[in-house]
């Protein structure tokens, strides 16, 4: 009884002190000298310009990684190739991989010197750049939500439906997405918040100029770098109201995905 | 007419029609190597110099920091997530549930936040009355926050699925909690657990977000490799960013195949022989 105790309260001790006690400090600090001085300084032209900025880049990278998510899915999990284990470490890759080598892998490909130096438009320290960045390190979440559900409702009812005459797309529309659809949202809800949160890759391809590459997460450092802790618990603040959303949204998909 | 004739030859397929088929494959591909394999290549034709790049002190310094917190962010990450996941699974109390779910907090928040968010209570002029920025305790902290959720949830649907009949056999035979513990859950858990600490052990290798605000980068000091990465690029030393990225690049893709080899070893029984 006291080990179940002493066991349940070091969990609970070591939670609060890395996690709970100084997410909840933020909160508390962004509205210590009032809500006016807080959403003030979330309403500035360049705070606005850098919330459009970050929405503007999810906006483009979450449809293309999830059309992709599950296309690469349906490849890993239904079809036989050569190199086909190579794809899926590749895939994993992003997960494991310093945001920062990502960004430096964009820079050095897109800027000075390299391959697509000489695009007709600009790409590096722009949001094409930033994009790519996102996509980039948020690339594997609709895929592994989707590969485990696709390898357990298994081929069946796709090939039933084949055998009745549908054709692929019907077939994909009709059974196999009905089947997929809470991966799919757990997916994109992960690679939503990830897009949004990214730091270290956009920082190095942004050039973090203010007002014009700056996002949400660059944001942040920028004030804090000039002092303006307010500004940047403010910031902050609205970052985790989103990671909140992100974790409701979870644990409401959640029972969802496992009951289909 | 066109119907009948899909009807008539149906039959005699033997695989449904599949989504995607060469376009599907040939999107995969090109999508994956614009955004990942490309890139990394050129990370690969830019390194120069690459010994000297990754054999210099100050990137030695950086690298030796990063590997040794890495190591303990692993070994803290073993034991505090096994705990976690045990209790969370096995013990009851109010509130349970909202632990479970703050649990992926850190995922879900952004690395700069959660930087930030350290520095309010652990900082300068921070509530706790302890100061961490710009030591190495500090970076530490930082990286045991961004790693939190990788074993507890790795470990947590394994223990969920855990039979408690050997527990209680081995219970009425007489074992003690701890010999139980030892000699019949850990060994079913070992393989969850060292997938958990292999990603964990990734992610504080290459993290960027967090540290940077709280460590200061002070050079032989406080400087993780990430951030070295970063400081060489904003001198205009492409080359060594390069090399040292490459490394990273190197440490990742072994701990990918390390996580790929304990999932099937974790699945050997389940496999038909």
């Amino acid at each position: 009884m006291i080990a179940r105790f002493s066991l349940r309260f070091g969990v609970l001790a070591y939670l609060a002190a890395i996690l709970l006690v100084p997410v909840g400090l933020v909160f508390w600090r962004t509205f210590d000298h009032g809500f006016g001085t807080a959403w003030h300084s979330v309403t500035t032209p360049d705070s606005k310009h850098a919330l459009w900025l970050t929405l503007e880049i999810a906006a483009v990278s979450v449809p293309l990684n999830t059309i992709f998510g599950v296309l690469c899915a349906l490849a890993i999990v239904r079809r036989r190739f050569p190199g086909k284990g190579l794809l899926n470490a590749v895939v994993d890759l992003p997960l494991a991989l310093s945001p920062v080598v990502a960004g430096l892998a964009i820079v050095l490909l897109y800027g000075r010197g390299g391959w697509f130096e000489s695009l007709p438009f600009d790409v590096l320290y722009a949001t094409p750049a930033m994009v790519l960045a996102t996509i980039f390190v948020s690339l594997p979440f609709v895929v592994r939500e989707v590969v485990p559900v696709l390898r357990e409702i298994g081929t069946d009812q796709e090939e039933a439906a084949a055998t009745l005459g549908a054709g692929a797309f019907a077939t994909f529309r009709r059974v196999t997405f009905p089947a997929i659809r809470w991966a799919v949202a757990y997916g994109v809800v992960l690679t939503t918040a990830r897009s949004i949160g990214e730091y270290g890759a956009v920082r190095v391809v942004s050039g973090n100029i203010e007002g014009k590459t700056q996002t949400m997460t660059l944001l942040v450092q920028d004030k804090y770098e000039q002092f303006d802790t307010t500004g940047a618990y403010a910031v902050s603040v609205v970052l985790a109201l989103i990671a909140i959303a992100t974790l409701l949204l979870m644990t409401v998909i959640r029972p969802r995905e496992e009951s289909t | 007419m066109a119907a009948d004739a899909a009807a008539v030859r149906a039959p005699a397929r033997t695989r449904a029609p599949r989504l995607g088929g060469v376009v599907g494959g040939g999107i995969v591909a090109g999508y994956l190597s614009l955004i990942v394999l490309v890139p990394l290549a050129a990370i690969a034709a830019r390194a120069g110099n690459f010994e000297n790049a990754v054999t210099n002190r100050e990137a030695v310094s950086a690298l030796e920091l990063t590997l040794v917190l890495a190591l303990l962010v692993a070994l803290v990450n073993a034991v505090a997530g096994t705990a976690t996941a045990w209790v969370l699974v096995r013990d009851d109390f109010r509130g349970k549930r909202l632990v479970n779910a703050v649990i992926d907090l850190p995922f879900a928040l952004p690395t700069i936040v959660a930087g930030l968010t350290l520095l309010a209570l652990y900082g300068p002029r921070g509530s706790s009355g302890i100061n961490l920025a710009y030591t190495r305790a500090g970076v530490l902290l930082a990286l045991l926050f961004v790693t939190l959720p990788f074993v507890v949830r790795a470990v947590q649907p394994v223990l969920l699925e855990l039979d408690t009949d050997m527990e209680e056999a081995a219970a009425s035979l007489g074992a003690r909690p701890i010999a139980i513990f030892r000699r019949i859950v850990f060994p079913n858990l070992l393989p969850a657990i060292l997938s958990g600490v292999a990603l964990a052990f990734a992610r504080a290798v290459g993290e960027f977000g967090a540290v940077v605000l709280i460590s200061g980068n002070l050079p032989f000091k406080t400087e993780m490799a990430s951030v070295y990465i970063f400081g060489r690029l904003q001198s205009q030393d492409a080359a060594g960013a390069a090399s040292l990225s490459l490394v990273l690049l190197a440490i990742s893709f072994a701990v990918l195949l390390l996580v790929g080899a304990l999932r099937r070893w974790a699945t050997r029984h389940d496999r038909p022989v």
